[in-house]
């Protein structure tokens, strides 16, 4: 995954709330800024200017009218301008398209797409994919301390917090890539719990579910059939692959591990070598996160258990 | 100022008695070699204060050095998680805890006294007692980075993070019983400068001629009265939850942890109002000096002060606007966020007007009021920016927020600080700052404060969140984060080069001071000794150096009130609250040793409790009591002295009875933080039960209503002993009173016995439910103010069997019925609250 210098930024807007939000921000930005210019003029026309020409600002009515009656006017327009913009926001009267729920893990994503009876369809992590130009819901959820989910191309920010669901409405006008980040601290490698949303064309989305729900896809034997075998005997306690044994629960979903743009929350890219070198020292890369380092494995295992999971499309 | 009072005859003639000055000035000088440590005129405490606030500025500083270097370049190995985690958190902490309140608490103590033309504090062993608490403690606090067990989840210490279960060492536990003792301090200035304000002012300074920084002081510890008690609270329960299990931010069991959210706001948003506004005061005082006019719009100035305390209570949720709070709340608050911008801009044009109406001197401390008002409200701005809720959407939690923060925080608070420095220094120094450094110190700390943060900004808005150990390259974020390192330095050198002018500059001496070199009006600038003034002037005018002429030379000759040192005692004059005519004269006490230690053990007694040596903890604790009662042992003095002549006729009396003792007063400062400490664990139970009502247990889990009936019963009957004791000591009958003493004890821990035995009697666990956590803790608050309450009735029992308490000299009495009553209405509520409330709603 190539990063670039807008693939995390607000003012990149690639939906239409973030549009809204970028608006509402050059807004606030110009007034901001012509209200600061004037209050430096004043200043120095108060300190510089001969002493007949600035007496006028000397008066009270000054202060009355610019500390009071100016700034009554002018924040009680935008008070209405932005409340109008935070309900357009929140509203949802439109049918959702895709419903996600997304549980915040220290530090992780686990990442529940949800049928249309709001049941659990199939799980994977750390990235979310959706169908441009339709509105998506996420059910956001915490397991254990609060996070917060925020994708600053398409939304702004809203927590997880244990023993809450919040409703967030995300929505891509284009396919594109887009990549978040956990935004309420908490604890250790907090600045590396991050993710990635990927909207695509809806037939393309409409493949990418029906690959996700199918259980493992496994190619050819041979190196596989060893790192298979290794992933058996010391994963399956922590992760899950549908379709065979491991059925582990306290780290992320892996069957189609393969088919995602990047690892360990958006840590590394994805590629053999990057999944071994978080297997053997994920202590190093991203430190005190939930996975021990397995530097028990001789080179060659951690090849194979690495061959084994590229090929999980 | 009318011609009437320039051809009134001064209080007293001159010649001045032989020896007079020099009674003077042998009671008040500090105390020489090491008990000197024991000084308690707030000339020195308040420089201490300064001095200790100036050094936590700097260590914080120096942490956040630390924390750019490592955010200087992408993926940075400089520091682990772990430590870079323990750096922010502390950085924030210090700045906020030991560096901030502090410093304007400091300078309160070190100029209202002067200001309001007293000669010290009401209390001086207080600000002593807080002051040495508050360095050891503090500098203890500090230390626990060495040994790596810091606190690392945030100076905001968000819960289930910093619950037992996600941080299980003893890092936040420093933190929460860390922070006790800078409650301690924080209010004991407050209940220190609410009398001083109120009570302690020159004869004639109404409250319409209090300088500015005055009133800023008033209502910035009002406002930590009100403000403190949501943090002391919250502290409270995060320690119960860690130590002992109880579940009140533990969704899992009942409770929220948004709970923590409401109390450490409320407590939060307000603290940064208690930090600006004194910091506002100031420069109110400066500019007029500099500009050599008196401040424009006087009246309006006071007003706002007072709006941004209000307001200030009513935005905490803004900093929530993120957690998925409904479309009201996010409304209400928003509006409220914008609104405090008004005050602040009337503030604003009320100086640029004072600049207007005069002729300003761009001397080193207008540089820094230039400094502030630029900084500060492009922080304003930004402010109004993160009001609207949707924008706050996507700064919420980035670097957008550290910029904002900043800006109102450094440009609000550090530039007025360094502008009060140099004006303030030829106040307490025998030589003032230069003019030449101070430039240099200006130009660089002015001009790395915008290199750094100005970018940050942008950093922010690019998708840079906060609290982040390192980031990727790549993002955008390289360069800016470059920059704003670069900046941070910048500060560090203007910062050094304020440090080393100091060194070389500063020579403590408040009686030999570099003396009024801005010719500035207001009454500190008058000739000073360790006992203040010669002698307490009468004020007619907001400027009185300006408007009255020969007050300087006059009050140093001794013409008006108190020339000397009738009662051989420290004295001030004590007046009334708003148009300040004399009532009494206000004996002082001299410096101890039990202030210092009871403040040496109090910190001890915390600390150990943090790296859970309990026993020793205990032994400190008993220890710090018998300090403190030693040293209250020295008070109350009772009218050991006939009324004494202050001259111009008046005669005052050296001890008041009553609702006008200044003892009084401070007690009902205090009772009014117990009960805001109250009222926000009352919040805490309604709110909890709107969050979860399903672990509400049955009515059944409640004690039978005979319970709380008979204990309701037994307390009422102890606060009519209290009364009866009242009587009695009215009437001087000794007996009764120590017998209706001794009655009221039993009758008010046995109210709190049967409350608990009830409790006792259900299903009801404080580990099990956050329902029966909360039920348990308004018992063990109760339970902690009987505890206070029977001590000080044991006490009063002792100054009357020792004869020390009558019908006249009966303030250590008064003190204790008016807590115990306090304390009675207390479980009162406590009592319909949990017991009433879940039977009426079912």
């Amino acid at each position: 995954m190539e990063l670039h210098h807008r693939i995390q930024s607000a003012l990149n807007s690639q939906g239409p709330h973030a549009d809204e939000l970028v608006t509402l921000a050059w807004i606030l930005f110009i007034g901001g800024a012509l209200i600061f210019l004037i209050v430096v003029a004043l200043t120095a026309y108060a300190l510089f200017a001969p002493e007949k020409r600035r007496a006028w600002l000397s008066r009270e009515a000054v202060i009355i009218g610019g500390g009071l009656i100016f700034p009554v006017l002018t924040l009680s327009a935008l008070l209405v301008y932005t409340l109008i913009a935070a309900a357009s926001i929140i509203e949802r009267s439109e049918l959702a398209a895709v419903r996600v729920e997304v549980i915040g893990e220290q530090w992780w994503w686990r990442v529940h797409y949800l049928d249309a009876q709001g049941r659990r369809d199939f799980t994977t992590a750390n990235e979310i994919r959706i169908p441009a130009g339709r509105p998506v819901e996420l059910s956001l959820k915490s397991a254990d301390v609060i996070h917060s989910f925020w994708v600053p191309n398409l939304a702004g920010k809203l927590d997880m917090i244990p023993g809450r669901t919040n409703r967030l409405r995300i929505e891509a006008k284009q396919p594109g890539v887009f990549r978040g980040q956990c935004a309420e601290y908490c604890g250790g490698p907090h600045a590396k719990m991050a993710f990635y949303v990927i909207a695509e064309a809806p037939e393309h989305f409409e493949a990418w579910l029906k690959s996700q729900r199918e259980p493992a896809a496994e190619a050819a034997v041979g190196a596989s059939e060893q790192g298979r075998a290794l992933f058996l005997s010391h994963c399956a306690a922590c992760h899950t692959v549908r379709g065979t044994a491991a059925a582990g629960l306290r780290g992320p979903d892996l069957t189609h591990v393969g088919s995602r743009t990047s690892l360990a929350a958006a840590t590394l890219p994805n590629n053999a070598g990057t999944l071994a070198a978080w297997i053997a020292s994920s202590q190093h890369i991203k430190p005190e996160n939930l996975m021990p380092s397995f530097d028990i494995f001789t080179g060659q295992e951690l090849r194979a258990i690495a061959g084994y999971l590229e090929q999980l499309k | 100022m009318s011609s009437a009072d320039a051809v009134a005859p001064l209080p007293n003639p001159l010649p001045r008695p032989r020896g007079e000055l020099d009674r003077l000035r042998k009671i008040w000088d500090p105390p020489s070699g090491l008990r000197f440590l024991t000084v308690i005129n707030n000339e020195y405490v308040g420089l201490f204060y300064v001095g200790t606030a100036f050094l936590f500025f700097l260590l914080a500083g120096v942490l956040a050095l630390i924390m750019r270097t490592q955010l200087a370049v992408p993926e940075n190995d400089l520091l682990t998680p772990n430590t870079y985690n323990q750096l922010f958190t502390m950085h924030g902490t210090v700045m906020m805890f030991l560096f901030a309140v502090p410093a304007v608490e400091a300078m309160g103590i070190l100029l209202l006294p002067n200001m309001l033309g007293a000669r010290d504090l009401p209390f001086p062993r207080l600000s002593a007692y807080a002051f040495w608490a508050y360095f050891v403690g503090g500098l203890v606090f500090f230390c626990s980075l060495f040994f790596n067990v810091a606190p690392k989840g945030g100076w905001f210490m968000y819960p289930p993070l910093t619950g037992g279960k996600y941080s299980p060492g003893i890092n936040e536990d420093f933190w929460l019983l860390g922070i006790g003792f800078i409650e301690i301090s924080a209010i004991a200035g407050a209940i220190e400068i609410i009398v001083g304000v109120l009570r302690t002012r020159a004869p004639g300074m109404t409250l319409d001629r209090i300088p500015v920084f005055a009133w800023a002081m008033l209502v910035f510890a009002i406002m930590i009265v009100f403000a403190f008690p949501a943090i002391i609270l919250a502290t409270v329960l995060l320690e119960l939850e860690r130590a002992f299990g109880w579940p009140f931010f533990d969704a899992a069991k009942g409770g929220d942890p948004l709970l923590w959210q409401h109390l450490f706001w409320f407590f939060g948003h307000p603290e940064v109002y208690i930090i600006f506004l004194p910091a506002a005061g100031m420069v109110s005082m400066i500019v007029p000096a500099m500009a050599r006019t008196p401040l424009v719009g006087y009246r309006l100035v006071v007003l706002a002060l007072v709006g941004t305390g209000f307001l200030s209570f009513g935005l905490w949720v803004h900093h929530m606007f993120a957690t998925g709070i409904p479309q009201l709340s996010l409304s209400f608050f928003s509006a409220a966020s914008m609104a405090v911008a008004i005050p602040s801009g009337i503030q604003v044009f009320a100086w640029i007007a004072t600049f207007a109406a005069g002729r300003v001197q761009l001397r080193t401390p207008m540089l820094f009021v230039l400094g502030f008002l630029f900084t500060f409200v492009l922080g304003g701005l930004t402010g109004v920016m993160v009001a609207a809720v949707p924008f706050d959407w996507q700064a919420h939690d980035t670097y957008f927020v550290v910029a904002h923060l900043h800006y109102v925080l450094f440009g609000g608070m550090v530039f007025p600080l360094f502008a009060a420095f140099y004006y303030w220094m030829p106040y307490t120094s025998r030589n003032a700052l230069s003019e030449r450094v101070g430039r240099w110190v200006f130009g660089l700390i002015f001009v790395g404060f915008n290199v750094a943060f100005f970018p940050m900004h942008v950093t922010g808005l690019a998708g840079m969140p906060r609290r982040v150990y390192t980031y990727p390259a790549g993002l955008g974020w390289d360069t800016l984060n470059l920059i704003s390192t670069i900046g941070a330095f910048l500060i560090a050198a203007g910062v050094l080069l304020f440090v080393i002018d100091v060194a070389r500059k500063f020579r403590m001496s408040p009686e030999e001071n570099a003396g009024n070199i801005w010719n500035a009006g207001t009454l500190e600038w008058l000739p000073n000794g360790s006992y203040s003034n010669r002698s307490i002037p009468i004020v007619t005018s907001r400027e009185p150096l300006w408007e009255q002429p020969n007050l300087a030379q006059d009050v140093e000759a001794g013409r008006y009130y108190l020339p000397g040192a009738p009662t051989g005692r420290r004295e001030t004059i004590l007046t009334s609250p708003v148009e300040a005519q004399p009532q009494a004269l206000l004996l002082m006490p001299d410096a101890a040793w039990t202030p210092v230690l009871g403040a040496v053990f109090t910190a001890a007694f915390f600390m150990l409790l943090t790296v859970k040596l309990v026993a020793p903890a205990l032994v400190c604790g008993v220890i710090t009591l018998a300090m403190i009662i030693w040293w209250l042992w020295e008070t109350d003095p009772g009218p050991m002295h006939p009324s004494v002549d202050i001259g111009g006729g008046l005669k005052l009396p050296v001890y008041l009875t009553g609702p006008a003792s200044h003892s009084w007063w401070a007690m009902v400062v205090l009772i009014l933080v117990a009960a805001s400490v109250y009222g926000c664990l009352v919040f805490s139970y309604l709110f909890i039960w709107t969050v979860a009502p399903q672990i509400w247990t049955a009515i059944d889990a409640l004690p039978a209503p005979g319970y709380p009936l008979a204990a309701a019963g037994l307390i009422a009957l102890s606060s009519v002993a209290i009364a009866y004791a009242s009587r009695a000591l009215r009437e001087s009958a000794g007996w009764r009173l120590r017998s209706a003493l001794l009655t009221a004890i039993p009758l008010l821990v046995g109210g709190l016995a049967v409350h608990i035995y009830g409790l006792e009697t259900t299903r009801l666990s404080p580990v099990e439910s956050s329902y029966g956590a909360l039920v348990y803790a308004f018992a063990c608050i109760d339970g902690f103010f009987v505890a206070v309450v029977v001590i000080m009735a044991l006490y009063t029992l002792a100054r009357s069997a020792a004869g020390l308490l009558d019908r006249v000299r009966r303030a250590t009495f008064d003190n204790m019925m008016l807590l115990w009553h306090y304390t009675v209405a207390q479980s009162a509520v406590g009592l319909v609250v949990t017991h009433a409330f879940p039977r009426l709603v079912g």
